[in-house]
C-alpha cells in the first residue's frame, strides 16, 4: 500500500493547529515527536479506567495492568527483535538507560587504566555518562574522530582498540549531522577483541527498522518520546548474559528476592533492574506507539522520510548562502545549517514566527560544534507526517531571514 | 533627561506601531544597529554573560554617580533589545537602576526573550546589570 502522508497526519491531532496564525510546521522531532491518537486514547483509558500498579496487587485490576505491562515489554521484544521479553528493560529514556547501564557495567567490569571508547559525534547523554564512570574508576575514555562530512573515521577504531578497552558506545544516528554509522561494522571489530558494545538508538528506531540480534550488538537504548510514545519511558536492551552479570543499578520495591539487614538477594532480569514503581502506563503508551507504526509500516515511512530528507537536502543546497552540516553517504532524517552571517537564534527567532519549529542551538553535541568551530546549528529533524510542503515553508522562512539580516 | 518609566512608554509605543511580528524583529534589527560599538578590549570572557544560544559582553563605567552601560552580543536581536536596554538604563544613578520595573519587556511583547530557557543571557544581563548598580551603590555610601 503506498504512503500517505496527508492521512498519516489526520491520526495527530497536535499538528492541527496554527500558530501566529499560520500552520504550524512540526520540524524538531529529533527533540520529540508528536503523539498519534491511538497513544493518546490510551494513555487516556489507562487513567480513566484501568489504573493500577503492577506486580504487587492481588486484585482485578492489579492483575490486568501487569498483563499489560509485561505485553508492552512483548511488544518492544518484537519490535527491536530481542530473542527474549526478558532482556528488555523499562527505564525513564535514553538518558537514564545510559547512566543506570554505565554505573552498573562501571561497577562489575571497569577498573582503573581501563579505557572505554565513544565517538566524537556523540550527544552529552552519551559521553557525560561514561566520562563520569571513568573518573569514579580511573578509566580512560577515547574518541572516534569524524571527518568534515560527517562520516566517522572508523579506520582509527583498529588504533583505538586495544587490549585495556572494556567497552565501545557509539549512536546509531547523529542528532546533529543526521550520519547513519556503519554500527555493523564496529560491532564486528569490537566483538573480534572480546569488546561488548553499546548502540545508542535515540535517533534510529523511529526511523529505521531495528533486529539487535542481526546487528549483535550487546545493549541498545533509545526513548519512547522520540519514536511517538509518552515521554518518561525508555529502554535498556541487553543480551540476556549482561544482565545476569551485571549488578542491578537501583535497590528498592520488587527488583529483590529477599530482603533481610544482613542480605538481600536480587529477583531475577528484567525485574532486577526495576526498583520501584515503574512507568507502567508509559510502558504501555509506548507499546501502542510501536503498534502504530508497525500498522502503518516502518518501510513506507522510511521511504518517505528518505525521499524529504534527499529534498530538503537539494532545496536547502541550492541556496548559495547556506551552509549544510552533515553530507555523509549515508543519512536520515536531519538537516543541520547556518545561513552564512547569520546567528542561529536570530534566525529560530525569525523561522518561529513563520510557524515553523526548529531547533537551534549545540544540540547537546557540542564537540560537533567544536569540530566546525561554530557555536550552533539551526535542525529541522523530520518525521514521518512532515511533507514537501512542509520543507518549502522552510525554505520561504529561511530566505525570509537572509532578506532581514543581508 | 526623561525618567526610566517615560523612556519605557516611549518605546511601548514605538512597538504599537507595528502589528506584524516581522516588523517588530525588523525594528529591533535597526536598533541593533544603533548600538554603540563596545571596544573590543572589553570583549573578554570577563565581561561574557553566556547563554546556550547567544552570547552577550556588558561593561559598566561609575562616573560622577552615574552608571554607563556599553554591551554587545553575537545575536542581532538580542543585541536589539540590548540597545533598549541601555536607552532605559544607561546614565542613571545605582538607585534607579536597582529599582527599575522593566515594564517594556511585556508591553512589547518580548517576554519569550527573557525566559530563562532561552538562555540567551538577556535575563542574566539585567540581573547583571542591576549588581552593578547595587555594587555601586554600596560604593557611594562607603565613600
Amino acid at each position: 500500500m503506498e504512503y500517505d502522508v496527508y492521512s498519516v497526519r489526520k491520526d495527530f491531532p497536535m499538528l492541527n493547529q496554527q500558530i501566529y496564525g499560520r500552520p504550524l510546521v512540526y520540524l524538531d522531532n529529533g527533540a520529540t515527536a508528536q503523539k498519534p491518537l491511538s497513544v493518546i486514547e490510551c494513555i487516556n483509558n489507562f487513567h480513566t479506567s484501568k489504573n493500577s500498579t503492577i506486580h504487587r496487587g492481588i486484585h482485578f485490576f492489579s492483575e490486568q495492568a501487569t498483563e499489560e505491562f509485561e505485553n508492552a515489554r512483548k511488544t518492544v521484544q518484537q519490535f527491536i527483535h530481542a530473542e527474549k521479553s526478558s532482556e528488555v528493560i523499562f527505564t525513564s529514556g535514553t538518558t537514564g538507560s545510559i547512566n543506570g547501564l554505565a554505573w552498573s557495567f562501571g561497577e562489575r567490569f571497569i577498573s582503573p587504566g581501563d579505557e572505554i571508547i565513544i565517538s566524537e559525534m556523540e550527544h552529552h547523554s552519551n559521553i557525560v555518562p561514561w566520562q563520569m564512570l571513568c573518573e569514579r574508576k580511573g578509566a580512560v575514555l577515547k574518541i572516534i574522530p569524524f571527518n568534515d562530512d560527517g562520516t566517522l573515521e572508523i579506520n582509527k577504531l583498529d588504533t583505538l582498540i586495544t587490549v585495556k578497552t572494556r567497552l565501545i558506545s557509539v549512536m546509531h544516528i547523529s542528532n546533529t549531522l543526521g550520519t547513519i554509522n556503519p554500527i555493523r561494522a564496529i560491532i564486528a571489530r569490537a566483538h573480534a577483541n572480546d569488546i561488548p558494545v553499546v548502540i545508542d538508538g535515540a535517533q534510529s528506531v523511529q526511523h529505521t527498522g531495528i533486529d539487535v540480534q542481526k546487528l549483535d550488538c550487546d545493549f541498545f537504548v533509545f526513548s519512547g518520546h522520540k519514536i511517538y510514545g509518552p515521554t518518561g519511558i525508555g529502554i535498556l536492551y541487553a543480551k540476556e548474559k549482561w544482565l545476569h552479570e551485571l549488578p542491578p543499578f537501583q535497590g528498592g520495591g520488587e527488583m529483590v528476592n529477599v530482603v533481610s539487614f544482613q542480605k538481600t538477594t536480587y529477583n531475577e532480569p528484567p525485574v532486577k533492574f526495576e526498583a520501584g514503581t515503574p512507568n507502567y502506563i508509559g510502558a504501555i503508551g509506548l507499546a501502542e506507539a510501536l503498534k502504530y507504526l508497525t500498522k502503518t509500516g516502518l518501510s513506507g515511512i522510511a521511504k518517505h522520510e528518505n525521499a524529504l530528507l534527499e529534498y530538503g537536502s537539494q532545496k536547502l543546497s541550492e541556496l548559495d548562502f547556506i551552509t549544510l552540516y552533515g553530507q555523509a553517504p549515508d543519512k536520515s532524517s536531519i538537516l543541520s545549517f547556518n545561513l552564512k552571517d547569520v546567528h542561529h537564534y536570530d534566525a529560530g527567532m525569525i523561522i518561529d514566527k513563520m510557524g515553523i519549529a526548529v531547533r537551534t542551538g549545540t544540540h547537546c553535541a557540542q564537540p560537533v560544534m567544536q569540530h566546525y568551530g561554530i557555536s550552533g546549528t539551526i535542525r529541522a529533524s523530520l518525521g514521518m507526517y512532515n511533507t514537501q510542503e512542509e520543507i518549502d515553508t522552510l525554505i520561504s522562512a529561511v530566505k525570509k531571514v537572509r532578506d532581514m539580516f543581508a | 533627561m526623561k525618567n526610566i518609566n517615560e523612556i519605557q512608554q516611549e518605546i511601548s509605543e514605538e512597538f504599537e506601531l507595528y502589528d506584524d511580528w516581522m516588523d517588530k524583529y525588523n525594528y529591533l534589527i535597526e536598533l541593533s544597529k544603533d548600538l554603540p560599538v563596545i571596544d573590543t578590549k572589553l570583549k573578554v570572557n570577563d565581561n561574557l554573560i553566556s547563554g546556550c544560544q547567544s552570547r552577550v559582553w556588558l561593561h559598566a563605567d561609575y562616573e560622577a554617580g552615574l552608571i554607563h552601560f556599553t554591551a554587545d552580543s553575537d545575536s542581532i536581536i538580542t543585541k536589539g533589545i540590548i540597545a533598549l536596554l541601555i536607552r532605559i538604563l544607561s546614565g542613571r544613578n545605582p538607585e534607579e537602576v536597582m529599582n527599575a520595573d522593566l515594564f517594556f519587556i511585556d508591553r512589547i511583547g518580548l517576554r519569550q526573550n527573557l525566559s530563562p530557557t532561552r538562555s540567551n543571557g538577556l535575563l542574566s544581563m539585567i540581573k547583571q546589570m542591576k549588581l552593578y548598580a547595587l555594587a555601586y551603590h554600596a560604593k557611594s555610601k562607603g565613600s
